[in-house]
């Protein structure tokens, strides 16, 4: 399979690649890791005239902490996460995730920013960004925006991207002591969409109460979800196994899964409520261990 | 357009021209002729095209020609010399590790970058590191045993062929 002909551009700078989108509008497409794009395009799902390939751009790639802010480069790899030491010491669900993405070789080369920026609720990024109550950067000719989690997916395959700015960077609040994050996917293989998957982030104080908390769904509702009403279960509560259920019948019921090969509706929302309540004593585990 | 590149393949460095659209294994297969790399799936899904791209092991059916601008690329045929087999090449063929032969070169590719990262894997780190590789008729078994038999070669600890496990 072939990809419809089309343009290839690989500008060197940030200001380069912004200025490329607005010269193209909607018939160019940004390529980061690709693992997204290049199979959609073999397809002919996408057809764009110009492609803006931004690995040449310097700067893109990086992990670190800032004044109690965790910042991600847009451009790196699903497998550098993986394997960070700074992801691994403020959120065990990094390591969660990431091994739960697609494979070793897609992994060295798809993208946190590609993850997110594709707008696909079957993404496992979304709901992880929305446990940890992350921020995204976006970058067009005026400068830099943040844009909250909450509002950055809009509908299929749409987020608060305008078609003149780049996703450049992720940041992400360090958490206080006596927090833990989980986050676990039902597959049917390596390298599949997830049936149900359930990212948590929660701190706990000396006497087991709630005291923050993060509940996001992959691939059980058209747009990626979070789960409010669960959160409000538990959050200023004891984390007891009446509340956990409670938060985990909640998110069964707030989501809106479709029936495919991978198991009905009704298959989906019970799925859910078994990993909303792994992933709660998971994260409420860790947070305690810490 | 199309786009005039640099790539270093296997060591010896190479002026292409390719279409934007050409995909990497296209070039690899077709243009350089180098057809140890094959295609299975053709979606990212098997591995059976997984070659080096600066020293990372990548599915190549889903890069772009024009991204290995500048880069490095080995295949299956750069990674032994004198018509020596190298130590993973030598598991596989001393434990079984083939049967058709289809997947062997992306395996190979994809174990080149695993005992890189990992010099002494355990046999679960091992089906981990494969998990994006494909094997429909040998079965995992003797590729796990060919992966540790490297390892032990590789490390200059003395190595035992196994039996055969035919399952």
């Amino acid at each position: 399979m072939i990809p419809q002909s089309f343009q290839y551009e690989s500008p060197g700078t940030m200001a380069d690649a912004i200025a490329l989108l607005e010269k193209h509008g909607d018939e160019a497409k940004i390529l980061s890791g690709g693992h997204s794009l290049i199979p959609m395009m073999k397809l002919r799902f996408a057809t764009p005239e110009y492609l803006i390939d931004i690995n040449g751009i310097p700067g893109l790639s990086y992990i670190r902490e800032e004044k109690g802010t965790v910042k991600i480069g847009a451009l790196s790899r699903e497998a550098e996460i993986e394997h960070s030491d700074l992801l691994k010491k403020h959120f065990p669900i990094f390591a969660d995730v990431t091994k739960l993405i697609a494979d070793p070789q897609v992994r060295n080369r798809g993208t946190i920013g590609g993850n997110l920026a594709h707008g696909d609720a079957a993404n496992d990024h979304p709901a992880v960004m929305m446990a940890l109550q992350a921020t995204v950067i976006a970058t067009g000719s005026g400068g830099s925006r943040s844009i909250p989690i909450d509002e950055f997916f809009f509908g299929f395959y749409t987020t608060a991207l305008k078609q003149n700015e780049i996703l450049t960077e992720i940041q992400i609040p360090v958490p206080p002591a006596g927090t833990g994050s989980a986050y676990h996917k039902l597959e049917r293989k390596v390298g599949d969409y997830a049936t149900a998957g359930v990212a948590v982030q929660l701190t706990v104080d000396g006497k087991g109460v709630c005291k923050a908390i993060g509940i996001g769904l992959t691939n059980v509702n058209p747009i990626p979800l979070r789960a409010v009403r669960s959160e409000q279960a538990l959050l200023g509560k004891v984390i007891n196994s009446e509340n956990i259920a409670l938060a985990a019948q909640f998110a069964s019921e707030d989501c809106n899964p479709s029936a495919d090969l991978r198991g009905s509706e009704e298959y989906k929302r019970a799925m859910v409520a078994v990993l909303v309540k792994r992933m709660v004593l998971k994260a409420a585990e860790r947070a305690m261990r810490k | 357009m199309n786009k005039v590149i640099t790539v270093t393949v296997n060591g010896v460095q190479q002026v292409l021209e390719v279409e934007p659209r050409t995909l990497l294994v296209h070039m690899i297969r077709e243009i350089l002729n180098l057809t140890g790399t094959h295609i299975g799936c053709d979606t990212s899904s098997c591995g059976a095209c997984t070659i080096l791209l600066d020293g990372k092991s990548v599915k190549s059916c889903t890069i772009l020609a024009v991204q290995a601008n500048g880069k490095s690329i080995t295949t299956i045929e750069g990674i032994s010399t004198e018509g020596e087999l190298n130590p993973i090449q030598e598991g596989f063929k001393e434990n079984h590790g083939l049967h058709c032969g289809f997947c062997t070169p992306g395996m190979i590719m994809r174990i080149t970058e695993l005992l890189k990262d990992n010099p002494d894997p355990t046999e679960e780190e091992i089906r981990w590191g494969i998990s994006g590789n494909l094997c429909r008729c040998t079965g995992y078994n003797n590729i796990v045993k060919a992966v540790l038999y490297a390892s032990a070669k590789m490390r200059g600890v003395p190595t035992a062929s196994t039996e055969p496990e035919f399952v």
